[in-house]
């Protein structure tokens, strides 16, 4: 699918553009690049249930109530009440617009049984009464729907027409625009030819069904004097009336964020440079079957919501409100963000329609919530929606829309193999060139047990961890641990709890072996300790004996000189001498 | 059919075309040779009473509707075709 066709380069700048009257479908206007042809008619054919008088009457009504142009229903099929109630389903309230006079509502009955020609006559009637309701609310818009039914009511053809012809001719004098339907026939585009006499603007609707999923599809075939996109585009009709997306490749020139996401598992943040991914990337989970990859993408929708950022969350493998339970089971309650409109949860088959039609929904969600984060888990289950050709280029599409709008896309994809290595470095969808992060969840199977391993496959433009984490999803939420490499290969799970233990122990038995040297060497400082104070007390004994034998020989001394003081005195000799020596 | 039943003819037109003129001439001619003294013609201009032409749900001029006896009927063109005329009105001819 190819781009919007460009306005050529070398157009003559002054050339005026064609006055064009918005329809206010969504996405229509930006295909016609500005509506309908003013003052012209526009036909509108398809085939039964196509959607073709509900393209009439919501471009009259949102002509009438969007802007300001009243407008006029001229209906060959269904009564006005028939329309009314049709058109309520879609939140437009015909009966209040005829009340207040912008919309006027006329329903021509043409019974065959009733009628008999006899000779020459013309429409002059229907010119009165489409003359009468354009006057009466002053319409700016008409619609005929479907002006076919005419032929089914006269006999003579070449006088319709001939009549047909003039009646065209009338509407562009009287300068409305108008929409005619018509009933695709074979091999024209009505059954009557119609595009004969309105040949401004054609517009196909088409409602295909290919492998049971029907997809509605619009294309401009023929628009005069203007570019237009050239593709079929699908379209959804829901409770607010038609959409259309006018989806393209946008190529590659999206501008892009330098600010993170943080992942909301912060050994993730680690592993991603330290910081989670970047704002308006496109992540890719990969793994198989119960790796966990749901768990990732919650704890990244909890930490946007936390943040207080929208997000969208498309599920197609479960229901919101399971998903709730499993996620509150691990310890991330999504519940109160989706109560406070910051997440919105989508759950539907990817079976209940087309890819065309998911994207028109994907893309009409994102326009009305935009969120800053979308999750699709999983996209691997599209590829039951269409051919893998399909699913890459719708997915790309996505990418690009996503991106444009500077928002993070994270997917989840379930690989189908377990066993070759190579389908976890490969996606069914054939998307990873559009991925700027990508994590792979693996099955590390040993020694009987199934562990998870987390690696970063790849992540555009930050310094990104090589290592594997073991992954365990704990009733707190996700945490990543190192994983044990040993000469057997990595370790994880019990293998790796049990070396745990190992270390531990040896770590016990390190400090008992230090305790008990530490002890040792205390008994020998009290030993030596105790020798001191021995040799303490031994010397202190010896030098008080020292000290005693002084004593005793200084009294020695004295005694002596006292006794030879005595005996000198007794010999009565040299009295003053022995006087004076003492 | 009873013969003193009256009919009732209601001619519409828009304005004085060729059309519209060759169908009154056409069914006053009609009516004088089949239903003489019973019968009774309305001319509705619709040009200037074009409200009429919705609520009477009317597409092709000339049409001429036969109100009575019933059942309705319905008649567009001129009236020119005077066999196909007669069918539609379910007139039996008087003269044959």
């Amino acid at each position: 699918m190819a781009k919007l066709e460009t306005v050529s380069p070398n157009k003559p700048p002054a050339s005026r553009p064609l006055p064009k009257a918005a329809t206010g479908i969504d996405g229509l206007d930006q295909i016609t690049a500005g509506g309908l042809p003013k003052g012209r008619p526009t036909l509108v054919c398809g085939g039964a249930g196509c959607g073709k008088t509900l393209f009439a009457m919501e471009f009259l009504i949102r002509g009438a109530t969007q802007f300001n142009e009243p407008g006029a229903f001229i209906t060959f099929e269904e009564t006005g009440e028939e329309l009314a109630a049709n058109v309520r389903s879609l939140g437009f309230d015909l009966d209040a617009l005829i009340t207040a006079n912008r919309i006027a509502l006329d329903h021509v009955r043409v019974e065959p049984s009733e009628i008999a020609e006899t000779g020459d006559f013309d429409l002059e009637g229907l010119f009165l009464r489409l003359g009468l309701a354009i006057d009466t609310v002053g319409a700016k818009r008409v619609v005929l729907d479907t002006i076919e039914s005419l032929f089914g009511g006269f006999t003579n053809q070449a006088l319709l027409r001939s009549e047909l012809r003039r009646l065209f001719r009338w509407l562009k004098d009287k300068g409305v625009t108008a929409v005619i339907t018509g009933e695709r026939g074979d091999g024209q585009l009505t059954r009557q030819g119609l595009e004969e006499y309105v040949s401004d603007c054609v517009i196909l609707l088409d409602n295909r069904v290919n492998d049971q999923i029907s997809t509605r599809r619009l294309r401009i075939v023929k628009y005069r004097g203007t570019s237009h996109g050239t593709n079929e585009y699908p379209f959804i009709i829901d409770d607010k009336g038609m959409s259309v997306l006018p989806v393209t490749s946008l190529g590659l020139s999206h501008e892009v964020s330098n600010e993170r996401m943080p992942s909301g598992v912060a050994r993730l943040d680690t592993m991603l440079g330290g910081k989670g991914y970047y704002r308006g990337s496109s992540i890719l989970i990969s793994g198989t079957a119960g790796t966990g990859k749901t768990s990732l993408a919650a704890h990244f929708a909890a930490q946007t919501c936390r943040r207080g950022e929208r997000c969208l969350y498309l599920a197609f493998e479960e229901s919101p409100s399971q998903l709730f339970r499993n996620m509150r089971s691990i310890g991330i309650d999504l519940e109160p963000f989706a109560k406070k409109g910051l997440l919105k949860m989508h759950a539907s088959r990817p079976t209940l329609f087309g890819l065309e039609m998911h994207l028109v929904q994907i893309h009409k969600m994102v326009t009305e919530l935009n969120p800053a984060a979308v999750i699709i888990d999983p996209i691997s289950n599209f590829i039951s929606g269409g051919t893998t050709g399909d699913t890459q280029s719708m997915l790309l599409r996505l990418i690009d829309f996503l991106k444009a709008r500077q928002i993070t896309a994270l997917f989840t994809h379930l690989s189908s193999g377990g066993n070759a290595g190579s389908t976890w470095e490969g996606t069914d969808v054939g998307v990873s060139s559009l991925i700027d992060t990508w994590l792979l969840v693996r099955d590390i199977e040993l020694a009987g047990e199934r562990n998870r391993g987390l690696y970063v496959l790849k992540s555009r433009g930050m310094a990104h961890s090589n290592q594997i984490r073991e992954f365990v999803i704990t009733s707190d939420g996700i945490d990543l641990l190192d994983v044990y490499v040993g000469p057997e290969g990595v370790l994880t799970g019990s293998m790796r709890a049990a070396q745990e233990e190992r270390e531990k122990a040896q770590a016990a038995e390190r400090r008992q072996a230090d305790a008990r040297r530490q002890r040792e060497l205390d008994a020998r400082r009290a030993a030596l300790q105790a020798q001191i104070a021995a040799l303490q007390a031994e010397w202190k004994g010896v030098s008080e004996e020292a000290k005693l034998l002084a004593a005793q020989e200084q009294a020695r001394e004295s005694a002596i000189a006292e006794q030879r003081a005595a005996a000198a005195r007794r010999r009565g000799g040299d009295a003053e001498k022995a006087k004076n020596e003492l | 059919m009873s013969s003193d039943e009256i009919w009732e003819l209601r001619l519409y037109t828009a304005g004085q075309t060729p059309k519209s003129l060759a169908a009154l001439a056409n069914l006053k001619r009609l009516c004088e040779e089949n239903l003489k003294g019973k019968y009774r013609i309305e001319v509705i201009d619709l040009m200037a009473n074009p409200r009429l032409a919705k609520e009477h749900q009317i597409v092709a001029i000339p049409t001429l509707v036969k109100k009575l006896p019933s059942p309705l009927r319905q008649i567009i063109g001129d009236l020119s075709d005077k066999e196909k005329a007669l069918v539609g009105l379910q007139i039996t001819p008087a003269h044959r």
